[in-house]
């Protein structure tokens, strides 16, 4: 018994070297998916030397209208309320409306700004003040023109469900360099939550440990995080003392390294306990700080999700994602996407330029951006649009993301694309090239084939390459 | 088909007068070849089953027929596919394209003849089948180092392989571990420590197998492998998309269930979920099981097509037939060829005909109680009538007479609208050939449907307006809320004639409907939010022009779902001598909830609009059933249908009113039952195209069902149903069907299955560690009776099942993932038995077996905006159902049970027939401190200190033993005690300190794994 006992707390040790902490590295030398005790957050390294290491991705769903907010068409203007060119809508598939509905201006004032003169709407005060820091493609398109689909297939790569989200990917690749925080981190703050559910952040068939974890802005920020009541920070340190004691004599008779993990993971959920809390903790920000977010501690906004996206990337997680479902402006166009600016215009300005100022920008890659746009045709009246796949904006900034840059061109009504166009696959072979991964190389074998983020498809858009 | 384009194109680009020298094959192509091609066609790899590095292989080609065409290069795959012609991938695939010279050298080689020497290139032998396509036959037992050991024949195949490596087996484990491990296994229960004692008192030779059976026949086993099977069929009580919408499938997870209790035979099983409707005389259940292929999503959010999601949901359930029934992935096959596997794309959709045939049924069905009390309330009422006859023995004639007096003046002209896209909210109305309109898709809660005709009539002074029965709506319909109802809130008419500007309205001055209810409160699941007082009633509530009152036809069970209809007389009747009138027809649905987030519609389902000319035009009150009978000659009328005459003709009887009323009753008493999603068949065949990658929008040719030419044929004489299709599936000579079963209960055992890639046992999965043992297994399996509980049994007293699964540092360095089990599987349990396990050993546990899905406690914020895209019910259960196992937990796939999702349950989006295993803080946390697992310490802190045992040392081997099953060791016994003394130093009441001691024993690794 007792040579038994030796033999397995020698392999133990010696496998493990320095002891409990380095479990956590033996992804690294095996290899995550033939061992089956092997952590599979474990730090990795991308294919090629990369800028971006972390990815804070605000996703606004509903499908913000870029008619509105960044794609300037006076022509629009000019033939509000005639019937679009029929050769225009050939083949085409609307959601709602008959497609042969009469076109609607914009209703908002552009302006250019900084160094390249990009255009903004007056909806983007503050965004206008970061215009240089950030890069804007007017020409992204989809192929999904309803909600679900198209949000999965802007996360997942495909409008059905099953497939691993762009998070899930990105920390399968590269692991986490937050010990005591989950990997990817995902909020919800609009008015309702995504259309995908769950799946837009899911694993799919990726190890269930690369899914993303929903925080919540207030209350406990993980499920289960608290203590319960009557178990107080000393008797919940005797009890994970107890635990550890008794898995330890289990792990010394049977040998299972899989108890080793345990005792591990109960570890890592004690510093959870300290480190989310005051992970969460805005009060301490300076105000000045605070007051660019225009966030308030104690009252959950987008701007407080954004500032703690921050303080994630700060802390070394991996993908913080931002819900913000609010844009699905069929009617009510003019109030509901003032009013959804007003809540995160600055927050998204303030990010890019905290970030910057505290030299993260570099390796911290931000995006904007929602499923798909809107139509330059009316929905009913005259104040809301419909879903549009064909040409939509989004915006990046830092992580190797060409600063200042403005491409893409829709034709003068916005409908189509008709310079740089950049599908949605080609968006991710992107993103995953300025985190350091081939995108056709990033695979994981599933159902007998190797399954990728782009599919089959996307390539690397080099414009947008600083 | 080429575009012609191209070819003039490639024509004029390499004239053949740069060549003048004939090409060679040696010196000119197969340079090319094995520079460019054989790369992924040669004798490493054969991508689509081609290998061009040997003559005989290129000339009969891969899935894709011969590759080459002599003398007709551009019919000849090979150089189509190099030259980026036709619709398909450029080959090299994921290389940039020959360059030009090559190309046409290509060509003139295949134009010339495609001359290949006999003796150049691979030999290539007979290319052997892939082991999985071939069906398997019962291997010979091996020669084994230790007969005596090898207790079954599982346990000769598992000790020839470790004779091979030079390992012996472990020692069988102690019986108190291998009851624990059995119970888990079959039971997904810890034994209770009254079970442990008896197995540790019984001292006789088949003590072991006497456990083995008495837990085949507990009603837990059936939950337990039914979990399994869940996972496979992807069952869950949620639509998926976006608001995610309640549906009522439990039935179907019943059933799986009781067939596994009633250990119904696999083969059976499969072919009862894939066509039980068409089984003669189907029964309930076999009905209810076709809800495997109706577990797919459904996507009903603003502006979707149908038609689309409805693919998405066949391209579903042939993912969910490959997984779990053949052990195939045969998704790629909708876009292309099967890259790997001889699976053609055509092949794909023959699979695809067999399925499409069918409506997506929404069906009553009731419980065993249900149902009797059903057929006793018919069974009292043909007596009844029966009564009325032999009391009236001249009913016959009075009939008889009736219905003369009962003929239809009216004629009736049906109009076929058109639908204002913006009027309806989103909601399609689907055009049918009968001029009827099916409401489809997104459900708003409040539409004015705008439907503009233009009828032949002369003069237009009535309408009707049908309430029909369609299969694809709720319960049958004839409305789209959860009941198969609807409501129409106004019925409204305007006339636009040319020159005036706007339209005219026309007043509507009487209607009259077959069905008229009292005035009715709507149901508080319609609450809009409003505050206002909204009924239901009579037909004239459809034209007092209030918002608030609308004609129902909610009628009670069963009486709700018939359909209706509704006569609109004009004030005045529209002139319309020059048949060039439009008129506007506007069907107002207002009752239903506050927002399409709820879920709670109640539009009209598919309805029919017809006009005449009569002014006094009314309602016929006579049932479309009766009437359909009515039209056929007296003399010609089974007993049945004169029988169904009788029951309408009776109740118009003024004589006859007592025992009328009496009836009603009866039928008013009829039970609620459930919903239940089903397939039926159609009766109008649907054609199935082949598309084009997949794309719903580019059908191609027809394909008629049929069956990939890699597996066993269709027995001779089968016809094209579902049920064709099922039982190919389960033949004998089916060669994955029965493998992948077996497999998947190995790995459920074992953790890994023998093939390690369970949901594919094609070319690309992994080498099956045991072969021999799998095709016994498989073999074994089909011969006894495709019985689960007797391979269940096989496994189970195997010594290979029994081993001790303690593992030495040697061996877990030869055999980490315990592959060729020389030890004991030892393992995390699944999420639900986690669960379990804790409401077990904390007395808590309700044990009830079915029934509808139940809400455990769980944080509500998960169900509201902004964390759910709409509102979700989640009435946290209060009593006993709090307690129930996970499995009946309520699935919403957009929100999973955080519990169980921390855990690695999937959430039902695809087929999952392998789950992950992690091993996680966020696990740590959710057993520390989650509600329900806290109430679990509490309780088995409360039962140790009442039941425990009079000594601390008593009272924790009372928690342990109840928990773990085994009494604790000394050090461990000796750590808990001390914790517990510790605790009671800080003045903690004994509860307090009891429980924190408990809910140490509910967190150990120990707990939440089978050893």
């Amino acid at each position: 018994m007792q040579d038994k006992l030796s033999i397995a707390r020698r392999w133990f040790m010696k496998d493990c070297g320095v002891g409990l902490g380095a479990l956590a590295m033996r992804g690294l030398a095996q290899g995550a998916t033939t061992l089956p005790n092997a952590n599979p957050l474990s730090p990795k390294q991308p294919h090629f030397k990369a800028k971006a290491k972390k990815v804070i991705y605000l996703f606004m769903a509903g499908a913000p209208s870029h008619l509105e907010m960044f794609d300037n068409k006076p022509q629009l203007a000019k033939f509000d309320g005639t019937l679009p060119p029929p050769e225009l809508l050939k083949g085409y598939r609307a959601a709602f409306i008959n497609p042969n509905s009469k076109l609607l201006g914009p209703k908002f004032k552009f302006a250019k700004y900084g160094q390249n003169g990009a255009e903004l709407s007056e909806l983007l005060p503050h965004l206008a003040k970061v215009v240089d820091d950030i890069a804007i493609v007017k020409s992204m398109s989809t192929d999904a023109f309803n909600h679900a689909p198209g949000q999965l297939l802007m996360n997942t790569g495909s409008m059905i469900f099953g497939r691993p989200s762009f998070g899930a990917w990105t920390t399968y690749g590269l692991g986490s360099e937050a010990e005591d925080l989950p990997a990817f981190v995902v909020f919800s703050t609009g008015k309702k939550g995504p259309s995908g559910g769950n799946s837009c952040w899911g694993s799919g068939f990726l190890p269930t440990v690369h899914q993303g974890v929903q925080f919540r802005a207030s209350g406990d920020p993980v499920l289960y995080l608290s203590n319960p009541e009557g178990i107080d920070a000393q008797l919940q340190r005797e009890s994970l003392d107890s635990i550890r004691r008794l898995n330890q004599m289990k792990l010394d008779d049977v040998g299972d390294p899989e108890i080793a993990t345990r005792i591990n993971s109960y570890e890592m959920a004690f510093k959870m306990q300290t480190s989310a809390p005051d992970l969460m903790d805005i009060s301490k920000e300076p105000k000045h700080i605070l007051d660019m977010y225009g966030a308030e501690p104690g009252k959950p906004s987008f701007a407080n999700c954004l500032l703690l996206a921050r303080r994630m990337a700060e802390r070394g997680v991996r993908f913080t994602q931002i819900y913000h479902e609010a844009w699905d402006q069929h009617g009510s166009l003019v109030k509901d996407i003032t009013q959804n600016c007003k809540d995160t215009d600055q927050a998204c300005a303030a990010l890019v330029t905290d970030l910057k100022q505290r030299g993260m920008l570099d390796d911290t890659l931000v995006v904007w951006g929602g499923e798909f746009g809107r139509t330059p045709m009316t929905q009913g009246g005259t104040d809301g649009r419909d879903h549009h796949p064909n040409a939509f904006t989004m915006w990046m900034a830092g992580g190797g993301i060409k600063p200042g840059l403005v491409m893409g061109q829709t034709d003068e009504l916005g409908f189509n694309v008709v310079e740089d166009k950049v599908h949605v696959h080609d968006l991710h072979a992107t993103l995953m090239h300025l985190l350091g991964f081939d995108h056709t190389k990033l695979t994981y074998r599933s159902q007998g084939r190797n399954f990728r983020l782009t599919d089959v498809h996307g390539h690397v858009v080099e414009k947008l390459l600083a | 088909m080429l575009p012609v384009k191209s070819v003039i194109f490639i024509s004029i680009l390499f004239p053949l007068v740069l060549f003048p020298q004939e090409v060679d094959f040696v010196r000119d192509v197969q340079p090319i070849l094995k520079k460019s091609c054989v790369g992924c066609h040669g004798a490493a790899q054969q991508l689509g089953g081609l290998r061009l590095d040997a003559k005989t292989t290129t000339f009969t080609g891969g899935v894709s027929g011969p590759s080459v065409k002599p003398n007709h290069a551009i019919d000849s795959p090979l150089y189509i596919r190099v030259a980026g012609m036709g619709d398909q991938a450029r080959m090299p695939m994921g290389g940039k394209p020959l360059p030009a010279e090559q190309m046409s050298v290509l060509k003139r080689w295949i134009d010339e003849g495609a001359k290949w020497p006999d003796e150049v290139g691979a030999k290539v032998v007979e290319v052997k089948k892939h082991w999985a396509f071939v069906a398997p036959v019962r291997p010979a037992l091996p020669v084994v180092s230790t007969p005596l050991w090898a207790k079954n024949p599982i346990d000769a195949f598992v000790l020839a392989k470790l004779d091979q490596e030079k390992l012996k087996p472990s020692a069988e484990t102690d019986r108190t571990t291998l009851l624990r491990r059995l119970s888990l296994d079959l039971v997904g229960l810890p034994p209770t420590v009254q079970e442990v004692d008896a197995f540790l008192k019984d001292k006789s030779k088949t003590a072991y197998e006497k456990q083995v059976d008495r837990l085949l026949a507990s009603p837990h086993y059936g939950e337990r492998w039914g979990r399994h099977w869940l996972d496979a069929a992807r069952y869950a009580d949620s639509d998926g998309y976006e608001k995610d919408k309640m549906r009522q499938v439990w039935f179907y997870r019943d059933y799986v269930i009781n067939a596994l209790n009633k250990d119904l035979p696999y083969d059976r099983f499969i072919q009862e979920q894939l066509a039980g409707d068409l089984m003669p005389h189907a029964t309930q259940d076999q009905r209810v099981a076709t809800g495997f292929l109706r577990n797919s999503m459904i996507n009903e959010e603003g502006g979707v097509d149908p038609e689309q999601f409805r693919m998405e949901a066949m391209f579903d359930r042939i993912d969910a037939v490959g997984k779990s029934m053949l052990g195939l992935t045969i998704a790629c096959a909708q876009c292309h060829n099967h890259k790997f596997d001889p699976l053609r794309q055509d092949e794909y959709y023959k699979i695809f005909a067999f399925l499409n045939n069918t409506h997506e049924s929404n069906v009553a069905v009731f419980s065993p109680q249900e149902q009797m009390k059903r057929a006793g309330i018919f069974e009292k009422i043909k007596m009844m009538e029966a009564d009325l006859q032999h009391r009236n023995p001249a009913w016959a004639q009075q009939m008889a007479q009736w219905e003369s007096t009962m003929q239809t003046k009216t004629q009736w002209e049906a109009v076929k609208p058109e639908v204002d896209d913006i009027s309806t909210g989103g909601q399609k109305y689907l055009l049918q050939s009968d001029a009827s309109m099916i409401g489809a898709g997104y459900a708003p809660t409040k539409h004015r449907a705008k439907l503009t005709i233009k009828p032949q009539a002369k003069s237009i002074a009535s309408f009707r307006l049908e309430l029909l029965n369609d299969p694809n709506l709720p319960l049958g319909g004839p409305g789209r809320s959860v009941y198969g109802t609807g409501a129409l809130t106004e019925f409204e008419v305007e006339v636009e004639r040319p020159g005036q500007a706007k339209p005219e309205k026309i007043k509507v001055s009487r209607a009259s409907a077959d069905l008229n209810l009292p005035e009715r409160e709507l149901d508080k699941i319609y609450y809009d939010k409003t505050d206002k007082r909204r009924v239901t009633g009579p037909i004239d509530f459809a034209i007092d022009g209030k918002e608030e009152t609308a004609w129902g036809h909610d009628a009670g069970p069963t009486l709700r779902n018939l359909p209706r209809k509704a006569v609109f007389n004009l004030e005045t009747p529209i002139d319309n001598s020059d048949s060039k009138t439009v008129i506007n027809v506007y069907l107002s649905q207002k009752h239903g909830g506050w927002n399409s987030d709820d879920n709670q519609n109640q539009n009209l389902g598919r309805v029919r609009l017809s006009v005449s000319d009569d002014p006094k035009a009314e309602a016929d009150p006579v049932p479309m059933r009766v009437r359909e009978i009515l039209a056929t000659p007296a003399a010609q009328r089974s007993a049945q249908q004169i029988q169904a005459i009788f029951g309408y003709w009776r109740s118009t009887v003024p004589a006859w009113r007592e025992a009328n009323a009496q009836m009603d009753d009866l039928m008013k008493s009829l039970p609620e039952g459930s919903s239940q999603l089903v397939l039926t068949a159609r009766n109008e065949m649907r054609n199935t195209n082949l598309l084009e990658r997949g794309d719903f929008l580019k059908p191609k040719n027809v394909v008629a069902p049929g069956v990939p030419a890699f597996l066993n044929p269709l027995p001779a004489g089968a016809g094209d149903t579902r049920l064709d299709f099922a039982q190919w599936m389960t033949s004998r000579n089916a060669p994955t069907t029965a493998r992948a079963f077996v497999n998947r209960v190995w790995q459920a055992y074992f953790s890994t299955g023998i093939v390690e890639t369970s949901e594919d046992l094609g070319k690309q999965s992994t080498a099956p560690s045991h072969p021999e043992l799998l095709d016994w297994l498989a073999v074994e399996f089909m011969e006894s009776g495709w019985s689960m509980k007797k391979l269940h049994r096989q496994i189970l007293t195997s010594n290979t099942y029994r081993q001790s699964s303690k593992v030495s540092a040697d061996l877990l360095a030869k055999d980490p993932d315990n592959r060729l089990m020389a030890r004991g599987p030892r393992f995390r349990v699944e999420g639900e038995i986690v669960r379990d396990i804790t409401l077990a050993a904390s007395g808590l546990l309700n044990e009830k077996v079915g029934g509808p899905s139940v809400y455990p406690p769980a944080p509500s914020f998960l169900f509201v905006a902004p964390s759910s895209y709409g509102p979700k019910n989640w009435a946290e259960e209060k009593g006993p159902e709090r307690y129930r196992r996970a499995l009946y937990t309520f699935r919403y796939r957009s929100v999973p049970y955080p519990v169980l999702m921390n855990f690695d349950t999937p959430n039902g989006d695809v087929s999952c027939v392998r789950r992950a295993r992690s091993n996680t803080p966020l696990q740590a946390l959710t057993a520390l401190n989650e509600p329900l697992f806290l109430e679990a310490a509490k309780a088995l802190a409360v039962k140790t200190i009442n039941e425990g045992g009079k000594t601390d040392a008593d009272k924790v081997r009372y928690a342990f033993r109840r928990t773990l099953s085994r009494p604790p060791l000394a050090a461990e016994a000796a750590e808990l005690q001390a914790f517990l003394e510790k605790q009671r130093a800080r003045s903690f009441t004994p509860e307090q300190a009891w429980t924190s001691l408990a809910r140490i024993i509910l967190n150990l690794d120990e707990t939440i794994t089978k050893e």
